[in-house]
């Protein structure tokens, strides 16, 4: 079994039918590039994956263990800790205002570790500080990581769109996600702006780190991609090494679609 | 002449700050909750609490107050003996109503995406809330906060027509025992009003530009 197995994954908002059962596998280390025009249900299946969306039917696998299945009836911590497996960087960030590049990296990871420490007994202010300074730590090197070692202090209404991004990427590394997800993660970004976003994803790219990412950056999911995906409503059309299905696809569709979005350039 | 009654009028702002502070404490919290109601999915809460609003946004203050003050006693029940009781109860509820609806109208503003950022980074839905969301709402919701509590400094006078002792009441009485001009009288409880406006207005203004280091 692969790493991650997902399995015939169904959904439908209302009479439409966005997703008609996807189904693919990815090894860890792997990444993956979801290519497809609007509309054709990319970013539907990547936010099923991190339970934003509650697939109607379908069943996730994760190292080896089912890690979701539609027919089950979560609760809210049981979802929790499942969205814990996959981290997700957003199209437009939905970095917090308030909080300082280096804050938002370490939020999330503060009151986690603090939870943690309470259900083992009363945290102590010294016990918390540590935690807040370990975090700090962490959260130092994750920015530093992404080239933003200088801005750690901004707010984000103070960063470039491309600052704010590779922002969002740290803080979705901070929680060490076994699936790593990006949604058109440059498609909010002036065009100047695509390529520090593009690197610093692509430095990302590690033995044990796998990825998920949609996107319209062809020349981009070209490279950096193991396994690319070309979605069509709600379907996939066509899978396969970058090669594959850049350069021999064999669905038709593929085939405009790729020639439409060379047109472009 | 302002300074021979200026102690008794003190008196009278007292009781008015009172019933101020005293509405605020309760209005402040009722109104999260009454907000949290007409928002709530469950539907029989959010229409029974969505008529409420209404019923106390429509009707006038004045009369709010008569019906906490002599609604009890008219149908048998025990009668509210201090006026002033019921003077809370009532601006408690009616400002938690307006309140309500300008905590909705900003946590509505906040964009689904900090929700679903939150949730990515595995919180729940209460740290969302509380470290996330809120503040924002804090933020969005200051300047019409600051109008309702302008206005309600002035609507502490209603409370004069069931016989509570605040400003205008004590100017009231003031001007009967000293034989003095009662529009003289009322044309001093003026300045309290707006001396204690005024540093209201300073103060919000300092918090909003306090919580303005960002930009939205």
């Amino acid at each position: 079994m692969a790493f991650l197995e997902i399995e015939n994954v169904y959904k439908s908002f209302g009479k439409t039918d966005v997703l008609k059962g996807v189904s693919f596998s990815l090894e860890k280390g792997e990444v993956l590039s979801i290519i497809g025009s609007s509309g054709s249900g990319k970013t539907t299946l990547l936010r099923c994956l991190n339970f934003l969306e509650k697939p109607d039917m379908g069943v996730f696998y994760l190292n080896g263990g089912e890690l979701f299945n539609a027919n089950t009836q979560y609760d809210d911590h049981e979802l929790r800790q499942k969205r814990l497996s996959f981290g997700l960087v957003f199209q437009s960030f939905n970095l917090f205002p308030q909080y300082t590049a280096l804050k938002n990296v370490t939020l999330a990871l503060d009151l986690q570790k603090i939870e943690k420490a309470k259900k083992l007994g009363k945290v102590t202010k010294a016990q918390k500080a540590e935690i807040y300074a370990e975090n700090e730590k962490i959260a130092k090197e994750l920015l530093s990581s992404v080239g933003l070692e200088e801005k750690m202090g901004n707010y984000p209404c103070e960063l470039s769109g491309g600052q704010q991004q590779r922002v969002a990427i740290a803080r979705a590394l901070a929680l060490s996600p076994e699936v790593l997800c990006f949604d058109e993660p440059t498609s909010a970004l002036d065009p100047e702006l695509t390529g520090e976003v593009l690197r610093a994803i692509k430095e990302l790219k590690s033995s044990d780190r796998t990825m998920i990412i949609v996107t319209h950056e062809m020349d981009f999911a070209k490279h950096v991609s193991d396994k690319v995906i070309f979605m069509a409503n709600g379907v996939i059309e066509e899978v396969g090494t970058p090669e594959e299905v850049f350069d021999n696809p064999k669905s038709p569709l593929t085939r405009a679609f790729l020639a439409k979005s060379e047109e472009v350039i | 002449m302002f300074w021979k009654v200026f102690g008794d009028l003190c008196l009278g702002f007292l009781t008015t700050l009172e019933i101020f502070a005293l509405t605020l404490v309760i209005a402040i919290p009722l109104g999260l909750l009454v907000a949290f109601g007409t928002m709530s999915k469950f539907k029989p809460l959010k229409w029974l609490l969505v008529g409420f609003v209404w019923i106390i946004r429509g009707t006038p203050l004045m009369l709010q107050l008569f019906i906490v003050c002599y609604g009890p006693g008219l149908i048998g029940l025990p009668p509210v003996k201090d006026p002033m009781v019921a003077t809370i109860i009532a601006f408690g509820i009616n400002y938690a109503c307006y309140f309500s609806v300008i905590y909705k109208g900003g946590i509505e503003s906040i964009t689904q995406g900090q929700r679903e950022a939150g949730l990515v980074l595995g919180m729940t839905k209460t740290q969302i809330f509380f470290k996330i969301i809120l503040f924002q709402v804090i933020r969005r919701i200051l300047a019409p906060m600051s109008n309702e509590t302008i206005t309600l400094v002035k609507d502490t006078s209603l409370a004069n027509t069931i016989m509570v002792p605040e400003l205008i009441k004590q100017a009231n009485v003031i001007a009967k025992s000293f034989a003095m001009n009662y529009l003289t009288m009322l044309l001093y409880t003026a300045v309290f009003y707006l001396i204690f406006n005024g540093l209201l207005t300073i103060l919000f203004n300092k918090i909003e530009k306090k919580m303005s280091f960002y930009k939205v």
